[in-house]
């Protein structure tokens, strides 16, 4: 960075934040979590109370500065002290994912060479047991929920609880030691070390620093506004860099209370009951709210059914204007108020979202209708373009100017460039410090200045000034005679359907385009049912003729509304196939983030590729599937291929001038 | 098991089993002229998962209802914590500390799961008709310690996401897992499960294997169950009861009774020459 910025009152890392929250407002809550059916709260002092006593069970255990350690649990606040309480005895906490397979999780523990692991359950434990002997740094494992675990060695195991208590114990002998360590961080320091999926190759943990994460989070917070009422459900993976700006950084920054739902399964009803005013989800969980919304208007009665349409029309077309408080007619407005009344609201709150003045989207894009059924019903849902090295935020949308099709205006402190290749580059003061252990990488990344490669393809639009993101650089193709083929943007359009939940598009050096389809079983399960169609498997069911039938019909939609786009209308699917099996993180065809790994999934269906383009109408295949547990079995199925019909465009002779 | 005395043994995985908590001699049980149950004996130790099992017809279930006091044998004794058992109503068996499950669910549909569950705390509760009525003082009080236990009940057989719904709405491998959270609520000291698992998948089972396990495990729960599936039945249960025709045909470790010829035989059939 050009300017150091200094960081603001001393406030220079997160266990300093924590201190000061826990004077200034100490009785006001920072931690919710749903237990035994009731939300049980730890206030900011409290919170601290139990970091405390954790970090300094931790220096009773023998964690050293610049030791790494590992946080493995689903959103519940004892992880979030966790890492807390690792920053501040000087360790670098490293979250992971928690439903890694045990091999990707020996890769990153033995890349981080990590001591300790501070884990949820006799599950992680076991998985972690499964691959100690490749890892000989792993010295002490710490759980949270004993159940199962009594009979275990207890010699390097420990209960959450009974390290605090240890903490307590030996409060006189380290207190000091805590001290010191705490008042030894600076903005420098390391704040966390995140592992990046990766849509290809190994992952890389990234090092953010101190001043990585505060500035990031604070400048963010002022361009929303964020206060220290806000309320978020901190449900996203903790090894997800979104999550730890939100739950932790901006959440110590403002001050502002994290809540932990009970289970996953009951995320739903916790929002509902928490009603909160700040919510960011991945496109994927608008999607699938969305779907569960249109399954349940489908199942109710014709008056609701019509009412529904009705307003949803009608909210369509004005609502996204009254949110940006543009010109809206008197009528229009008060039948929108009127829909309010009846439909929207009680929407918005089944959905848990009636409260939300500010609610983000990233990690993908989102599908404009999606996106606008969000907008239309009056939630101020805006977009974020950003990544873990960026410390999140490259690129925000302003209240007021929030579209589909762009990502916002570059975050507060951001730069950004576009390359002469088409690619984004940005520095900034939340850009990462390095790849640990990854000196090339590094190096390929982020150059000499401090500019950061996204490895996305996009260009600053006139006028707006605000960023557009065609797709991934390396997605991004031409077809056989040349033109430009944007796979994402076409699979956006099929995934909008409720009854397609994912879509792996083709066409890169080809004649046509063509598509992998997944169908998504709760939908198409359901409208199975009212027709009266039997089925006993994913498989029987994405077999279906009638299915195919029905998702036919939909690219051909999709085929329809290409055509009127001047720049894509040749990237129209002309064959497609539904794939036997859901693409899953499992066997290596997304990433845990659930992106889809194009690379892998075209050479493992290699022979069903082959079959989209040769002109037959089905083939047999048999595909290796992981389970949850790591056991390996075989699916085969005979697919059917479906041409579907195309608008016939005329070719561009020569492109825009 | 190779250490067995009257104060009890130690498993292989380093389970304490204690001293014989309820013991069945010479039980016979007839319908009119046929015979149920057959001069049959054996005990259940403390904190051991027990089980029975035999092909369809065996006389099972009539022996855990034997157990739960639903049926009274003609002839022979049950002896509990150490004294013989009077002929008792089942309402009196579980006032003992013995609970159960039902191979044909028996749940209130139209209630939520909650209150299902809620419904196996009756004998901790004592508040009076009027008490309960206005809702002050001792029913308010019963209710909140009893809803304490139950939803660490529900937490631990990871059910929170049912807990609003209605039964009669679940599928069956989470009804049966509310059975289970329900005679759980009662803090039994013997849990009588008829057929667990029947009619599940191989998921749904491992997942009961291991709640069964870890009940077991976690409360010191003296389990005694019905089972059909065989493999599942070796995995959970330290000693086994075989039964064919109402008679005992084997009694001890699952190796032991896989290894017994009578069992091998009432389980695949033998050639009668």
């Amino acid at each position: 960075m050009a300017q150091p910025s200094q960081a603001t009152d001393g406030m220079d890392s997160v266990p300093a934040l924590l201190q000061r929250n826990a004077t200034r407002f100490g009785d006001k809550p920072a931690y919710r979590e749903k237990e035994y059916g009731i939300w049980q709260c730890w206030t900011w002092a409290e919170a601290e109370k139990e970091i405390e006593s954790l970090a300094l069970g931790l220096i009773n255990l023998g964690v050293n500065e610049g030791d790494f350690i590992a946080i493995i649990g689903r959103n519940r606040p004892h992880f979030y002290w966790s890492m807390v309480a690792a920053q501040s005895v000087g360790a670098i906490p490293v979250p992971l994912y928690q439903d890694a397979a045990a091999d990707e999780m020996a890769y990153v523990m033995d890349h981080c060479g990590a001591r300790f692991a501070i884990v949820q359950d006799q599950e992680q434990v076991d998985k972690l047991i499964e691959v100690q002997e490749g890892l000989h740094q792993l010295e002490h494992m710490i759980y949270v929920d004993p159940r199962g675990l009594r009979k275990y060695d207890h010699h390097k195991l420990h209960r959450y609880i009974d390290i605090q208590e240890q903490g307590r114990a030996a409060y006189y002998e380290w207190i000091e030691d805590l001290k010191a360590r705490r008042e030894k961080l600076t903005y420098d320091s390391v704040c966390v070390m995140l592992y990046t999926s990766g849509t290809t190759g190994k992952p890389k943990g990234v090092v953010l620093s101190n001043r990585n994460i505060i500035e990031a989070s604070k400048s963010s917070s002022e361009f929303d506004k964020l206060t220290r009422d806000e309320e978020v459900l901190a449900y996203l993976p903790m090894a997800w860099v979104g999550d730890f700006i939100f739950s932790i950084g901006q959440a110590y920054w403002c001050g502002f209370c994290v809540n932990c739902p009970e289970s996953p399964e009951t995320m739903q009803t916790d929002l509902r009951e928490i009603g909160p005013t700040y919510y960011f989800a991945p496109p994927r969980v608008f999607e699938t709210q969305l779907t569960n919304v249109m399954i349940r208007m489908e199942d109710s009665g014709k008056l609701k059914k019509w009412l529904f349409d009705r307003f949803m029309a009608h909210a369509r077309r004005v609502g996204p204007a009254i949110l940006d408080g543009k010109p809206v007619g008197g009528m229009d407005r008060l039948k929108y108020a009127l829909g309010n009344l009846f439909i929207y609201g009680p929407l918005k709150d089944t959905l848990g979202l009636g409260r939300v003045r500010v609610g983000y989207t990233a990690g993908e894009a989102i599908g404009p209708e999606i996106f606008d059924f969000y907008r239309s019903l009056g939630i101020n849902l805006k977009q974020l373009y950003g990544q873990t090295e960026a410390s999140v935020f490259i690129t925000l949308q302003p209240d007021g100017e929030v579209r589909s099709d762009t990502v916002g205006v570059p975050a507060p402190g951001v730069e950004i460039r576009i390359s002469d290749t088409g690619e984004v580059f940005y520095r900034g003061p939340g850009t990462f410090e390095y790849y640990y252990k990854n000196e090339e990488s590094t190096k390929k990344t982020k150059d000499s200045e401090g500019w950061v490669a996204t490895g996305d393809a996009g260009f600053f639009e006139d006028g707006s000034g605000h960023l557009r993101i065609i797709d991934r650089a390396k997605d991004v193709g031409k077809m056989a005679d040349g033109q430009m083929f944007a796979p994402k943007y076409v699979e956006n359009k099929l995934k909008f359907y409720p009854n397609i939940l994912e879509a792996v598009v083709f066409g890169h050096q080809r004649e046509q385009c063509s598509a992998f389809i997944n169908i998504d079983l709760t939908a198409v399960g359901n409208w199975a049912e009212r027709n009266n169609i039997g089925y006993a498997s994913y498989q029987e069911l994405a077999g279906n003729p009638r299915v195919l039938d029905m998702i036919q019909s939909h690219v051909e939609e999709v085929n329809r509304s290409l055509a009127d786009d001047p720049m894509l209308s040749h990237c129209q699917v002309h064959r497609f196939l539904v794939l036997h099996k859901e693409l899953d993180a499992d066997d290596g065809e997304m990433t845990r983030t659930r992106k889809v790994r194009r690379g892998v999934i075209s050479e493992k269906f290699e022979d069903l590729l082959g079959a989209l383009y040769d002109g037959s109408s089905e083939i047999f295949t048999t595909t290796e599937v992981t389970y949850e547990d790591g056991r390996k079995g075989a699916i085969s199925a005979t697919l059917q291929i479906r041409d579907a019909a195309v608008v016939p465009v005329e070719t561009i002779k020569v492109a825009a001038e | 098991m190779n250490d067995m005395t009257p104060d009890g043994y130690t498993t292989e995985d380093g389970r304490k089993i204690g001293a014989v908590v309820m013991e069945m001699r010479n039980i016979t049980l007839r319908f009119g002229g046929v015979v149920a149950i057959q001069d049959i004996s054996f005990d259940i130790r403390e904190g051991e998962i027990r089980a029975i099992i035999g092909p369809n017809g065996a006389g099972k279930s009539s022996m855990l209802n034997v157990i739960s006091g639903f049926y009274h044998p003609q002839e022979g004794e049950v002896w509990y914590k150490g004294a013989k058992r009077p002929t008792m109503k089942p309402y009196e068996v579980a006032q003992q500390g013995i609970a159960r499950t039902f191979q044909n669910i028996a749940l209130f549909e139209g209630m939520t799961v909650l209150d299902n569950v809620m419904t196996g705390r009756i004998r901790q509760m004592s508040a009076g008709l009027l008490s309960q009525a206005i809702w002050k003082g001792k029913a308010e009080r019963e209710e909140v310690e009893n809803r304490e236990v139950v939803e660490k009940i529900i937490d631990f057989l990871e059910i929170q996401h049912i807990r609003k719904t209605p039964v009669g709405r679940l599928p069956y491998g989470l009804k049966k897992r509310v059975e289970l959270a329900r005679a759980l609520a009662a803090e039994p000291s013997i849990l009588l499960l008829d057929e667990p698992m029947a009619g599940m998948n191989v998921e749904e089972k491992e997942d009961m294997s291991r709640f069964i396990l870890d009940v077991n495990d976690e409360f010191g729960t003296t389990i005694a169950l019905i089972e059909h599936d065989m493999g599942v039945v070796m995995d959970l249960s330290d000693r086994v009861v075989v039964m064919d025709y109402g008679k005992k045909i084997g009694d001890g470790s699952p190796d032991e009774v896989r290894q017994n010829q009578a069992v091998i035989d009432a389980y695949l059939g033998v050639a009668h020459d």
